[in-house]
């Protein structure tokens, strides 16, 4: 089954660029992307730019509505995501768990729609 | 199996006690949860029939079984996306074979052995992935074969409601492929943990509310009795599956004495010990004579060795006041919880000295953590009265009365202010 792992975080919480932290963080990135890659389970993944560049659309009677923002004005932001291929939804918990945002933020797993 | 049962009889009393291990049999070869529960229910119906006319089979729950594969089989086939679900069948159909060569249904279903799969099932039933009441109701619901209804019931829920938890709940199983497996040993010790608290909760459920006049509810303390029997089976080196069978044994011993007529609770110090379950009593002490010399000590053991100190002390008096104090002290270890530190300041109250139990109470309240939470105030205005200061006990019941919201803890309190009146007007 394929998940989305959903990577929430609050902006400026969590290590920092220019922090001694950042450089361990972002290294945590690098590992786990081998790790998923090494054992088969790395679909896809990206991260976002902050949510400040984020442009909402909706299209109301015809006309596509824009608006400045994201959808939802929460603390809580999407900041990037994995497709990950795995067995089940505890071995998806598994790699979620090792995502480094996942100490400070939140990450959200959805199983991927399959249409048959 | 009795003589003089009717097929009638015979069908309730195996989903009474088949159901559980029926199902989980059932959901491991087909996959689905709702798919399965709609087949054994479909096999009941027919089981009924059948039986009236046949006679009974050997085995009930084997010929339950068998049938509900079969209905299984016919509805994979009839289903619009016949191709996709080739597997299933194949598979289903080898079990079939596995079975026997084809031919008499009852001739099969007494040889076959039902593989249990009811440890999977719990499993499942208690993912963290799912929300807490879920858990509990479907735990209830497969491996306790409850009835939605029943369920419900048990809840204050309505039925309508009850039956769509249920259904989400099957659906998250079967959509975000939360696994039928025995967890990796990683996380085993959590997931057995959920499993606990979730049968636990549903002991408290019932525990809590005996004083209500639902006999369901009190049903629900079987109820986890017996899923804790069945886990302690299936997990025989986990010391505490077996501390909590042992906690939930002792606890219910006292069922009938802690509340009055009027539903008001009796305390554990003027309950009727005679009226305590024996029975009950020495199986819980058993259990702990067994588990706690294998010093895989835990919360459950502690308080169920804690509940045994009470079960087996002729009054409250002659309480071994030390020994509660001591196991409260390594249970707050485990958990460190102001609800265990204000039992050990109570225990060390009539260990020691009521004055020794206020120190240690005060010591907890430091920082102002406890401000609103009424036991604080309760056990406070407790070791007040005892040590003599009455008008500073009366103040505390009087703050705790303010923060109860439970109305049988409410009059117990106030008559706990009313008994003060008394002892200060007496000294």
């Amino acid at each position: 089954m394929q998940y989305m792992c959903l990577i929430y975080s609050t902006e400026g919480v969590g290590p920092q660029p220019g922090t001694p932290e950042f450089g361990a963080f972002m290294q945590g990135y690098a590992d786990f992307g081998q790790t998923v890659q090494k054992a088969g389970k790395f679909v896809a993944g990206d991260a976002l730019q902050p949510v400040s560049t984020a442009t909402s659309v909706a299209v109301r009677d015809g006309n596509a509505e824009t608006t400045d923002g994201p959808f939802a004005e929460t603390k809580e932001q999407l900041g990037g995501y994995y497709i990950l291929d795995c067995e089940d939804l505890d071995e998806a918990i598994k790699y979620a768990a090792m995502i480094p945002s996942a100490a400070h933020g939140r990450i959200e797993v959805r199983p991927v729609m399959i249409f048959d | 199996m009795l003589p003089l049962s009717t097929p009638k009889q015979i069908v309730e009393r195996t989903v009474r006690e088949e159901w559980g291990r029926i199902l989980a049999s059932l959901v491991k070869s087909i996959g689905d949860f709702q798919l399965a529960e709609d087949c054994l229910q479909e096999a009941l119906t027919v089981a009924l029939d059948n039986w009236n006319k046949h006679g009974l089979p050997k085995s009930p729950a084997a010929w339950l079984l068998t049938t509900a594969r079969r209905k299984a089989i016919d509805r994979l086939r009839r289903d619009k996306n016949f191709s996709g679900k080739q597997t299933e069948i194949a598979y289903l159909m080898d079990l079939e074979n596995m079975a026997k060569g084809g031919g008499d249904l009852s001739a099969t279903a007494d040889e076959t052995e039902i593989p249990d799969k009811r440890l999977e099932m719990i499993f499942t039933c208690c993912h963290p992935a799912l929300e807490q009441k879920t858990r509990i109701a479907l735990t209830l619901r497969t491996l306790g074969g409850l009835t939605t209804e029943e369920i419900a019931a048990a809840f204050l829920d309505k039925p309508q409601a009850m039956a769509q938890r249920l259904v989400r709940a099957k659906n998250k199983i079967k959509l975000a492929g939360i696994p039928y497996e025995i967890p990796d040993l990683e996380v085993l010790p959590e997931r057995i943990s959920s499993v606990l608290s979730v049968i636990y909760l549903i002991f408290n459920e019932g525990y809590s509310a005996s004083s209500g006049d639902s006999p369901v509810r009190s049903d629900l303390c079987d109820e986890a009795i017996r899923l804790a029997r069945i886990i302690t089976q299936l997990l025989p080196d986990e010391t505490e599956v077996t501390g909590l069978l042992a906690l939930m044994l002792l606890h219910d011993s006292r069922r009938l004495t802690r509340t009055d007529g009027n539903g008001a609770l009796i305390a554990l110090q003027h309950q009727n010990r005679r009226r305590w379950d024996r029975g009950k009593i020495n199986q819980g002490v058993r259990l702990l004579h067994e588990v706690l010399p294998r010093q895989l000590l835990g919360p459950y053991q502690l308080q169920a060795a804690i509940s045994a100190v009470h079960a087996q002390s002729s009054n409250w008096e002659a309480t071994d006041w030390p020994q509660v104090q001591a196991l409260y002290a390594l249970l707050y270890q485990m958990t460190p919880t102001p609800v265990v530190r204000l039992n050990q300041a109570l225990a060390l109250s009539y260990a020691n000295s009521p004055e020794e139990g206020l120190r240690m109470l005060e010591e907890a309240a430091k920082g102002g953590a406890l401000e609103n939470y009424q036991p604080f105030h309760a056990a406070k205005a407790d070791l007040l009265s005892r040590s003599g200061q009455f008008e500073d006990a009366g103040n505390s019941y009087r703050r705790a009365i303010e923060l109860s919201d439970n109305l049988s803890e409410r009059r117990f309190l106030e008559q706990k202010l009313n008994d003060l009146s008394g002892s200060s007007l007496a000294s």
